[in-house]
């Protein structure tokens, strides 16, 4: 049982010699024991909680860092609000107004943690994305697994500040942090076969309570052709405004297409695999005439339920109104010469 | 003090009844007002006082519809009195809902918000059901009520058509989890269910009436 200390205490004094040793268990631990305090202490009064939880999460994490010096290369640690140390900068987005991360982190299409949008937030709370491996399959050289530790230490993390339009019409600017998906690509070894790339997110009732409900086909399954996973403008994504990624936005880590419907970009992938075929998405499997495979936004075709001319801007208020909605998401230029004498209307 | 509960409500008691069933309906409208003051519509507040507005006019609605298997399941009948009442409360729900959808989430662009009326059968539907509303709003007054005659319960009766669209409107907005909009369908067949019962087994009366009379 974790008991809550002030911060100024000195770890070497506090952490046993068997928990010290063991730092990533216990820092697992002392993540869970942090995360259903604040669910307990949500329960009571969020306003509350919500400063406990920032409060003991730095403590942690000082704690932890400092019983990790002198050491050169640090390992990255995890947890709720964990900050991501080391990454930098792009050109990408600049001039955008980023979406408030109260909304990016409690507005969220995750139906793996329930339909509502409100869902994820509260319904994510004790699920655990660390340790994480991800497994690599298919048409590579070689079956392998890979850990979201090493995946932090595979490319340098850049912060790419993208759009990002929900099939539903609305839309919202989000600083993600990640690497090129063509990099984690490079080192899964592909080999000539693969024409495509599959994601498959976690299936995990006890974990995820609304796969309970069989709205979708789980577990969740996106794909893209080679070409678009190879794009640099594609991601897979661990963090987003400086830190790592909250449960409800797809922690430990997710895809992220941004000329693409936002659901495109699967959420807790435990599984990258090289096919030869196109493979078929969840949505695909849900709503063949609604969702296709390239889900490219594009105000030109229509959706059976919703307006993709305008969009919505997250924020805005009531009185916004709305945004035109841009070819490829305002992303042509980057993506636009992989569709080239497509017919988008058919390959919607 | 709740005697009305055995034996009908007198004049007064109905009154009393109807304010407070008046102020009851005027909460959703308040409880978003206070939400919009305290700027906590969520991320998306538009989207939330149109799911809001629609979702209270529906549940309007299906009160309204109840009123008459109440009667034919009790025998009583005083509820009746607040039918017009609750329709107009549906009618200012779907008012407000309509408002949103033109002023706050298409604002007045009228030719988006006619193609998007044309291309998605989902806002064709509750457009529909819109429309078809207004002469049951207008025509709701006693006066209309005399002058209409055996016309009055005819165009009314359109009240059924105007449930199934708004259900139907509903279904379709949501993608995948039906489990809400199935619920509303559910409780309308019921609704729908007792009135066909009791007119079945009403005419089922009169024919064998007929047939003894005939012997």
């Amino acid at each position: 049982m974790i008991i809550q200390r002030k911060p100024d205490i000195i770890p070497s004094e506090i952490t046993p010699k068997t928990v010290f040793d063991n730092r990533r268990e216990f820092i697992q631990k002392a993540g869970f024991g942090l995360i259903a305090g604040v669910a307990a202490g949500l329960l009571s009064n969020p306003l509350k909680a919500a400063t406990v939880s920032s409060g003991t999460t730095e403590g942690a994490g000082r704690l932890i860092g400092r019983a990790n010096s002198p050491a050169i290369i640090k390992p990255p640690s995890f947890g709720a609000h964990q900050k991501i140390s080391g990454y930098s900068k792009t050109p990408y987005g600049a001039g955008e107004k980023l979406t408030a991360y109260e909304d990016v982190t409690t507005y969220n299409n995750y139906y793996e943690f329930g339909t509502d949008k409100n869902e994820p937030a509260i319904n994510s709370k004790l699920f655990k994305p660390y340790p994480w491996t991800v497994s690599i399959e298919g048409e590579v050289k070689k079956n392998k697994t890979i850990s979201i530790e090493d995946i932090y230490k595979l490319a340098p993390l850049e912060e790419r500040i993208y759009r990002m339009r929900c099939v539903e019409g609305w839309s919202m600017v989000i600083p993600w942090i990640g690497l090129p998906l063509a990099q984690l690509i490079k080192w899964a070894e592909p080999n000539s076969n693969a024409k495509y790339v599959e994601f498959i997110s976690l299936a995990d009732k006890q974990q995820m309570p609304g796969q309970n409900l069989e709205v979708l086909d789980w577990p969740y399954t996106e794909g893209l052709r080679m070409d678009e996973a190879m794009n640099p403008l594609t991601i897979m994504a661990v963090g987003l405004y400086g830190e790592q990624l909250p449960n409800q936005n797809g922690a430990p880590m997710r895809l992220v297409t941004p000329w693409k419907y936002g659901f495109k970009g699967a959420k807790a992938i435990v599984k990258i695999r090289f096919v030869e075929k196109m493979p078929v998405s969840s949505w695909m499997k849900a709503g063949p005439n609604e969702y296709g495979f390239y889900a490219n936004v594009n105000p030109n075709v229509e959706h059976p339920r919703w307006t993709q001319s305008s969009e919505k801007r997250i924020g805005g208020g009531l009185f916004a109104g709305r945004i035109k909605t841009q070819m490829f998401n305002g992303y042509t230029e980057q993506v636009g010469q992989m569709y080239a004498g497509m017919d988008l209307r058919k390959n919607f | 003090m709740l005697a009305f509960l055995k034996n009908n409500p007198t004049k007064k008691q109905i009154t009393w009844i109807k304010g407070v069933v008046f102020i009851v309906c005027l909460i959703p409208l308040l409880r978003l007002i206070w939400l919009g003051v305290a700027d906590n519509l969520s991320a998306n507040p538009i989207e939330f006082v149109e799911r809001s507005t629609g979702f209270w006019a529906l549940f309007i609605l299906l009160a309204t519809l109840t009123l008459t298997p109440i009667r034919l399941l009790t025998g009583r009948a005083w509820q009746i009195q607040m039918r017009r009442m609750l329709g107009l409360f549906m009618f200012f729900y779907v008012c407000l809902h309509i408002i949103t959808y033109v002023w706050l989430d298409f604002a007045f662009d009228w030719l988006d918000i006619t193609k998007d009326i044309a291309k998605h059968p989902r806002i064709l539907v509750g457009f529909a059901a819109f429309i078809l509303s207004v002469p049951l709003a207008l025509t709701s007054t006693n006066s209309m009520m005399k002058r209409l005659r055996e016309r009055w319960k005819q165009l009314h009766q359109l009240v059924y058509l105007i449930a199934i669209l708004a259900i139907v409107h509903f279904w379709w907005l949501v993608k995948k989890d039906i489990r809400e909009p199935l619920l509303y369908a559910c409780i309308l067949m019921v609704l729908f269910g007792i009135r066909i019962y009791y007119k079945y087994t009403k005419t089922a009366k009169v024919n064998s009436k007929v047939q003894i009379n005939s012997l």
